[in-house]
């Protein structure tokens, strides 16, 4: 590697996708021909699951094997939990959040999605679009991925058939519509053999499209994130006690929304005072600019009673700040969510106490219907509830932006994590 | 026009970055599991980053396996002084003379094994409701499903199938008494992630990770550093060779890379044309197909 390479290594960007699928549509094969032909895998990885696979009398490699990393996945021969796996091409860094498809598995579905930008589902060419297909197009514009890639896969078994290929893709934009998606890419492709996967089928010749891989390493990034609102959740108060620095007073945080440079009008929240930004620092250095999701410190003008939890917005477009809130929750725990019962909600670096109002509804996720008669939210359900909280929260919609609309549901007693709530 | 995007080596960085001042803010007394390896240097420098120009607000905790580098321990207690850091050191030996561990013995005698105990009684010595540590999911397969905060029982044990959902980058840090959390701010960065932010930032390492002449034998396919305390099989010889550290573990199982490189670019180099991951030259994951998940479920790091 000369000093170029190792320069263009370094502006690589960095793109997570979610797969979702079930045993059987080759989610697994996809992954493990990325990983493969991206020399993602390794010598000693692949012997382990040659190995592996010829212990369960299996003729071909299972690359399947790669991604179950817990004994009892093995054992079970199936996807427990969220795994992470990651490649890179000299365009980008690529970090799987590979989830298990089944309907049991929505919390790991839920999980995978609400870091992702793509969305990758898979759709069987024999079966076309079925009730998972529609389950996992719900889930990931739920979670607000920007872009969904529908791969049609096992196009060999229908003779790379465009009429079938056509067919599927009219099935979907039918989910599309329903669903409000916005920006969806389709590509047959043939895992196991690796049509239209990093290169490009010639059992094809009717799609003209880019591969896989290529529409991955290409779909545009830049609009993901909010450049528009400026919200910065303050983490906490950096206050050295050093000679050197006696008077520094810095807010640390995360960059939620918007674009911030020095001499910017700002507001605190929920106090309301309003004020400039002195100056934006990092590891030392004074930066001219910060934008998501860059970890910085804010100093200001004027120095204000600030702890953590407070949001220093832009005061043009300040967020909600409300104590009744609605939000699309998806439950996570074995124990049912409970009307008027007694939540700790966490958003942002903020912590409150809640209590759920209402369930309003349910939803179908396989139909897409909302129910109305039956109320009780049990683990894998999703749902719309109002909830008050005992102080305001500064939230936008999740919509507009996924930092500042998501929150997680925590049980009191237990301390667990039991769902995960979109803001609307 | 501006394209307001940040390259992948400056995002991971930021995310580990507000991973750390998260373990600062939710919990009272966290620190950071320092073993002198280059993923806790990095580690030691990005919560200089974070933290900046306040001091590191939690000390490090080296458990030191009295197996190690001289070289490791000296850059040990140089950065720790340079960083105005509090260093606790957990020590194996004094857990095997005071009979709480037992030694291995035979040829693979390993004190990496050991090390949990000791770990887990210098957590609970000190009190420490958190701990930060360098593991990366991409290491190892029972890694690959571990959380950035990671929920310990009081017995110091991970749960991998009860784990805790952990959606956008909401961490929940709450717990009972006597329960504490493992966390793991550079989850998501691979081995070529760390060369290359430590290229870009020019970081300094200790010389182990670069050529030098060493004392070694082969045993199982890999070198391995010699030392006067390790047994050798009758067939084994020690040789001088020009080698580097792939990982810097303890002595008695990390392998060395027979390697001229002498600057982090030809390491980087190096490294794009392995084929073997690098746990795959680490003794102490061989031992059976499911060791690093058994030891994790344990309490290891």
């Amino acid at each position: 590697m000369n000093t170029d390479s190792t320069k263009g290594y370094l502006d690589m960007q960095l793109l997570r996708f979610t797969t979702a699928g079930s045993v059987d549509d080759g989610k697994s094969t996809l992954i493990g021909r990325l990983l493969y032909d991206s020399k993602a895998i390794f010598e000693d990885q692949m012997e382990a699951i040659e190995r592996a696979s010829k212990g369960r009398g299996e003729e071909e490699v299972n690359l399947a094997l790669l991604t179950d990393g817990l004994r009892a996945e093995r054992e079970q021969g199936i996807t427990i939990d969220v795994a992470y796996r990651y490649f890179a091409t000299p365009k980008r860094k690529f970090i799987i959040a590979d989830t298990p498809g089944h309907i049991q598995y929505t919390r790991n579905m839920v999980t995978g999605a609400s870091t992702a930008n793509v969305a990758v589902i898979l759709i069987d060419a024999r079966n076309g679009v079925i009730e998972q297909t529609r389950r996992h197009a719900y889930i990931a514009n739920l979670l607000q991925i920007p872009h969904i890639v529908a791969c049609i896969n096992k196009m060999d078994l229908v003779d790379f058939d465009e009429a079938v290929y056509n067919k599927i893709k009219a099935d979907f934009v039918e989910v599309e519509r329903k669903l409000g998606i916005h920006d969806v890419h389709y590509v047959p492709i043939s895992a196991r053999d690796g049509d239209n996967v990093v290169d490009k089928s010639t059992k094809t010749p009717w799609y003209t499209g880019p591969t896989f891989l290529d529409l991955i390493e290409t779909i545009e990034l830049r609009r993901d994130k909010n450049l528009d609102d400026r919200r910065f959740p303050v983490q906490l108060v950096i206050r050295p006690m050093r000679e050197a620095f006696h008077d520094y007073r810095g807010y640390a945080g995360k960059i939620a929304g918007g674009i911030w440079k020095p001499g910017q009008k700002v507001k605190v929240l929920p106090s309301g005072f309003e004020t400039e930004v002195e100056a934006i620092d990092f590891g030392g250095d004074e930066i001219e600019m910060a934008f998501p999701p860059q970890s910085v410190t804010i100093r200001l003008k004027d120095e204000i009673d600030i702890s953590r939890g407070d949001m220093l917005v832009d005061p043009a477009c300040a967020p909600y700040a409300e104590q009744d809130i609605d939000m699309m929750v998806c439950w996570f725990n074995e124990k049912p969510l409970i009307e008027r019962g007694k939540y700790i909600i966490k958003h942002t670096t903020n912590e409150v106490r809640a209590i759920i109002k209402e369930i309003k509804y349910k939803v179908n996720i396989n139909t897409i219907e909302n129910i109305y008669d039956d109320k009780k939210v049990s683990l894998n359900d999703i749902a719309c509830i109002s909830v008050k909280t005992t102080k305001p929260l500064f939230f936008d919609s999740y919509k507009k932006n996924r930092v500042t609309g998501s929150v997680i549901i925590i049980d009191e007693g237990t301390n667990e994590t039991v769902g995960a709530g979109m803001i609307l | 026009m501006e394209d307001f995007s940040l390259n992948h080596l400056k995002e991971l960085e930021a995310e580990a970055i507000f991973v750390m001042r998260e373990v600062a803010a939710q919990f009272e007394n966290p620190c950071l599991l320092f073993s002198g390896g280059k993923d806790s240097i990095v580690m030691a420098y990005l919560a200089k980053k974070a933290f900046f120009p306040a001091r590191i607000p939690f000390p490090f905790l080296h458990i030191d396996t009295g197996h190690n580098f001289v070289e490791a321990l000296e850059f040990r207690d140089q950065l720790v002084s340079e960083l105005g850091v509090k260093l606790v050191v957990g020590s194996v030996q004094e857990s095997i003379d005071s009979g709480k561990a037992v030694e291995e013995s035979g040829y693979n005698a390993s004190r990496n094994k050991l090390q949990t105990g000791t770990l887990l009684d210098a957590i609970e010595t000190n009190k420490f409701d958190a701990a930060l540590g360098g593991g990366r999911r991409d290491e190892e397969k029972a890694r690959a499903k571990e959380r950035f905060f990671s929920h310990r029982d009081e017995f110091g044990q991970w749960d991998p199938k009860n784990q805790r959902p952990e959606l956008w980058h909401l961490f929940n840090g709450k717990k009972h008494i006597g329960e504490h959390f493992r966390v793991f701010p550079i989850s998501n960065w691979t081995e070529m992630d760390v060369w290359q932010y430590i290229y870009q930032e020019n970081i300094t390492l200790p010389s182990l990770y670069y050529t030098h002449q060493r004392e070694c034998f082969f045993r199982d396919g890999q070198w391995l550093a010699y030392a006067p305390f390790m047994k050798l099989k009758p067939n084994e010889k020690v040789e001088v060779h020009t080698v580097r550290c792939r990982t810097i573990g303890d002595i008695t199982c990390t392998g060395l890379t027979l390697s001229h490189a002498d600057t982090i670019e030809e390491i980087i180099t190096e490294i794009a044309a392995t084929r073997v991951t690098e746990r795959g030259s680490r003794a102490d994951d061989k031992r059976s197909e499911a060791a690093m998940e058994d030891r994790k479920k344990e309490g290891y790091f």
